[in-house]
């Protein structure tokens, strides 16, 4: 038994904050956020939209796309690091508005790389017949975690939602799934803050040592990638599309380089959703499947690497 | 075979997208030659990649220039 993708869907909030924008709210100008990262707008949630809304929009186009409604979904796991709120979990609020029944629901917290976690686990159930239909989400609200007073780090991020249907299949599908993570780097890219005695202990918004994540980034997103190809007896270049996390064009460019894929295999979308953390990879995945770039039988790579450190690669064919 | 100096200016000059010859000893890679903070992460991985060698974060802040990376290479990695 394997798994395979059979629906993708995402959604983007109606709000662009564009570069120029920015250049109001803090000392900061449209040329050196696109030179450095590669962004020139991202979407910003309302403010009385929580990461299950958006959650629920991409979940429903992902739905649609597989064929299938809410009866037939039995695992809903939803990869955020901005959960409504710190408990019950988002898969939970997203389980009831999508009125599925008594099923399995929960969330995987691995910050960029957490789609690839979840999906990575939601393979495990889907291929060894424990459930039929996955819902897999990756969904953010960054804007709520980051300073907006803080130049370095507010240009980078925005806010969206992907989800996907994995289910049974007899050919693959998932090829492989590759999980890592490495604790010793938990304090160069992390929001250290936490909730006790009824307020924000310590800092709640986000903290990053640019150069290090840079460096550490495109080092694991080529031995990843490589490791994923390698145990499929497969090259690099054999890779039809490369789905990264999409955190800055200069990690994408680097890495692409490194495993000498050309650009033009890349599916890149940092450009108008800035870095989405979670829901970056099934972001682009579904703008790709949907403008008809992603063929069948293709071989796509989706590979991440987030706070933690935390990385991960999937290799399917789809 | 090039000398280390040789290797490091043609390192330097493909990464900052400017002339070889443009690239001199003395020159610094952020106020001579245009780089910015992620330029400089960079060249110090292809820095590595090109000596076989891992540069300490702390050792890589005190790159600055052509010849601190050549003074580097020569007493760190030096193959």
């Amino acid at each position: 038994m394997y798994s395979r993708i059979a629906g993708t869907g995402s959604y983007l909030p109606e709000k662009v904050l564009t570069n120029q924008d920015l250049e109001k709210m803090v000392e900061t100008s449209d040329d050196w956020i696109r030179t450095r990262t590669g962004i020139t707008q991202r979407h910003i949630a309302h403010s009385d939209q929580a990461a299950s809304d958006l959650a629920f929009h991409a979940s429903q186009n992902a739905m649609k796309a597989a064929g299938v409604t809410s009866k037939d979904i039995d695992l809903i796991i939803v990869a955020t690091t901005t959960p409504d709120m710190v408990f019950p979990s988002t898969a939970c609020i997203l389980q009831d508005k999508l009125g599925v029944e008594n099923c399995p629901a929960f969330d995987v917290q691995a910050v960029c790389s957490g789609f690839v976690y979840a999906l990575a686990t939601a393979d495990m159930f889907v291929s060894s017949g424990k459930c039929r239909n996955a819902l897999v989400v990756g969904s953010e609200i960054y804007s709520k975690i980051v300073d907006w007073n803080d130049r370095s780090t507010c240009v980078l991020f925005g806010d969206g939602a992907g989800a996907v249907v994995l289910s049974q299949s007899e050919t693959p599908g998932i090829l492989s799934s590759h999980l890592h993570a490495n604790g010793s780097y938990k304090d160069v890219l992390s929001v250290p803050g936490s909730i006790g005695g009824g307020v924000v202990q310590g800092n709640p918004f986000i903290s990053m040592e640019g150069g290090t994540v840079f460096k550490f980034a495109v080092k694991v997103l080529e031995d990843v990638a490589q490791e994923a190809v390698t145990e499929s007896q497969l090259k690099t270049t054999d890779i039809d599309w490369l789905i990264p996390h999409q955190a800055n064009i200069r990690i994408i460019r680097s890495t692409a380089q490194k495993l000498g894929i050309p650009l033009e295999k890349v599916v890149v979308t940092v450009d108008k959703h800035g870095n989405t953390s979670a829901a970056s990879i099934p972001l682009a995945l579904d703008l790709a499947v949907r403008d008809g770039r992603i063929q069948k039988d293709q071989l796509v790579l989706l590979e991440g690497v987030g706070g933690g450190f935390t990385w991960g690669a999937v290799l399917l064919r789809w | 075979m090039e000398n280390i100096e040789q290797r490091i200016k043609k390192i330097v000059a493909e990464q900052l997208g400017v002339k070889e010859e443009e690239v001199k000893n003395e020159s610094s890679f952020v106020n001579d030659l245009g780089a910015d903070s992620l330029d400089t992460v960079e060249l110090v991985m292809a820095l590595e990649e090109e000596f076989e060698c891992e540069i300490p974060d702390e050792q890589a802040e005190k790159i600055n220039t052509v010849q601190e990376a050549i003074d580097y290479v020569n007493s760190n990695a030096g193959n």
